[in-house]
């Protein structure tokens, strides 16, 4: 049996995390992709904070963590809310259809 | 209890966003009381960050909320800011069909974020204001939902905007980990300079922080952002959160990472030369003028990027009057902008301006003299700004960086002195309205006669900001 230690957490932390940033640049079909990797990236983090704190015996990272998933909701309440209107005006939400700015 | 008093201005304005907001729902067609109340109370938060005594130095919370002179000037400098940007935007959202309950509550939402930002002498602190402030900014920038520029805009500033926030928090764990507090003063204690790891995370946070203002190479948002959302936004975004960042980005550099000069300091030269550069360059093919104020933003990002690399109060001293002076510059700049309209159309195009100086001689003048600051000519405030600047970067010998900025200040004028050509020497075009709100003549009116006669008396405000000793 291997032994579970903070660096197993970290690397799980990290391979998370690079899959919501790769999510980001390599989707080229849908928004709600986008968010999803947003909350992968914000759970990656959690992940960090928490074994950090456990690691470090101090509360304050897993007082952080209840806070990014506050916002983590909110973010994606108001994520969800804006691609609708954006739906209602291009009738599309293809990442690469969003390119009437330019220039 | 007694330092209660110093977290007044936040607990006020919290409290009239909530109230305001109650107002808004509950009674009906209460638009403009609402827009009116929230202005009011902003200028009742102006006075009370005002009767806190400036010089005070003070850590409540736990330390995790600082209350010094450099969080009093940056509030002050915000919410003055924000009250003319209320001011002079009444007027475009009610001929845009914007003009809504919503707006001024967000607006209040948003400067509530700003200000815990300034403040905030902790990660998790920081982290809730800047949420606070980007949520807001999120809905702010799709305001206009009819028009598909505007969700588009709001579209590109959440993704990106997201994203950075994600990194900046990867950033904040790992710095957590490291130095086992999120506190910023126990962070300074504990990190010593022998781990690379810590090089990780604070590339993370500094990438996070440079995307909230637009530092090349992570400005891809802002020329989208600014074209796309409303011009009373724009206005918004091109100044407020640029202070709040600046303020941030000096408290974490010099406060927890400080001892870390050595890993820091190549990164921001690197982003200052990258955005002066690129803003100047990048500039040149614009057509459209809030796309154009983008890039000049991203420009001047770079020069106030320029004064925080040096390490020296001055050279944080220099970039704050940059950040004032240039917070100043557009709200002139966009006043103008606001009186450039005919019947209920906004012109937001450079050839728009095609000899404006016949039929509006004092708005071309106002121009004239907004772009010759932009672009640093003397004696006008924006070239003392750079002044300060480069006085602070070559006292530290760092002569490639004085050379890349004067050369970029060179570049930059083109686009300005073509747009000054286009309204002096070109055919006249159109007969704009004449009948400009009275805000818009007053914040035109400040901001050009602050620019033009800040020569007289230049030390009025060098002797203010000399109170910021962030370096003990």
């Amino acid at each position: 049996m291997i032994n579970i230690g903070l660096s197993h957490y970290l690397v799980l932390a990290a391979i998370i995390f690079t899959i919501g940033i790769a999510g980001i640049f390599l989707n080229r079909k849908n928004i709600i992709v986008i968010l999803m990797s947003i909350e992968l990236i914000l759970l990656a983090v959690n992940i960090n904070l928490v074994s950090f704190s456990i690691f470090l015996n101090d509360l304050s990272g897993q007082v952080f963590t209840l806070f990014i998933l506050t916002v983590a909701a909110a973010e994606a309440a108001i994520g969800l809310a804006i691609i609708v209107v954006y739906y209602r005006n291009a009738g599309t939400i293809r990442v690469e259809k969003i390119d009437n700015l330019k220039g | 209890m007694d330092n209660l008093n110093f977290i007044l201005p936040e607990i006020f304005i919290s409290l009239s966003l909530m109230f305001v907001l109650m107002l808004g729902v509950f009674k009906k067609n209460s638009t403009s009381i609402v827009y009116n109340l929230s202005i009011i109370s902003l200028l009742i938060v102006l006075f009370l960050v005002m009767s806190n005594p400036i010089n005070s130095n003070i850590s409540i919370f736990n330390n995790s909320y600082k209350i010094d002179y450099l969080s009093s000037l940056m509030k002050m400098l915000s919410v003055t800011s924000a009250i003319f940007i209320m001011f002079i935007s009444s007027k475009f959202l009610k001929k845009n069909n914007i003009y809504k309950d919503e707006y001024p509550v967000l607006i209040l939402s948003c400067i509530l974020g700003i200000m815990v930002m300034i403040s905030a002498n902790d990660l998790i602190v920081f982290y809730m204001g800047l949420e606070l402030q980007s949520l807001a900014l999120y809905v702010l920038a799709s305001f206009n939902r009819d028009n598909i520029l505007s969700s588009e805009s709001g579209v590109k500033y959440f993704v990106l905007s997201a994203l950075s926030s994600g990194l900046l928090l990867y950033g904040c764990s790992i710095i957590y980990g490291f130095s086992g507090s999120t506190n910023f003063l126990i962070i300074q204690e504990n990190l010593n300079s022998s781990n690379y790891s810590l090089t990780f995370g604070i590339v993370f946070i500094l990438v996070g922080l440079a995307f909230k203002i637009s530092a090349v190479p992570f400005h891809m948002w802002a020329p989208d952002v600014y074209q796309g959302s409303p011009t009373s936004v724009t206005v918004f975004f091109a100044t407020l959160p640029k202070i709040a960042a600046l303020t941030v980005f000096i408290r974490i550099l010099y406060v927890p990472f400080f001892n870390l000069i050595d890993q820091w300091q190549m990164i921001i030269i690197f982003l200052s030369i990258a955005s002066m550069v690129f803003g100047a360059v990048a500039a040149i093919g614009q057509r459209n003028l809030k796309r154009l104020i983008a890039y000049s933003s991203i420009s001047h990002m770079g020069f106030a990027l320029a004064g925080l690399s040096i390490g020296t109060n001055e050279g944080i001293q220099s970039s704050i009057i940059y950040i004032l002076i240039y917070s100043v510059m557009n709200l002139g700049f966009f006043s103008c902008i606001f009186m450039i309209r005919k019947n209920n159309v906004y012109y937001e195009k450079i050839e728009d301006l095609s000899g404006l100086s016949k039929s509006h001689p004092y708005l071309s003048f106002s121009l004239l003299i907004i772009l010759f600051s932009l672009a640093g000519i003397p004696p006008l405030a924006g070239f003392f700004a750079k002044f300060y600047i480069f006085l602070a970067v070559i006292e530290k010998s760092m002569y490639f960086l004085a050379i890349i900025g004067l050369l970029s200040t060179v570049i930059a004028a083109f686009y300005y002195l073509r747009i000054i050509k286009i309204i002096y020497f070109d055919n006249e075009k159109e007969k704009y309205d004449i009948d400009h709100h009275i805000a818009l003549k007053i914040s035109l009116g400040v901001s050009v006669i602050f620019l033009l006669f800040y020569f007289i008396y230049p030390g009025i405000i060098a002797d203010f900001v000399s109170g910021i000793k962030i370096i003990s």
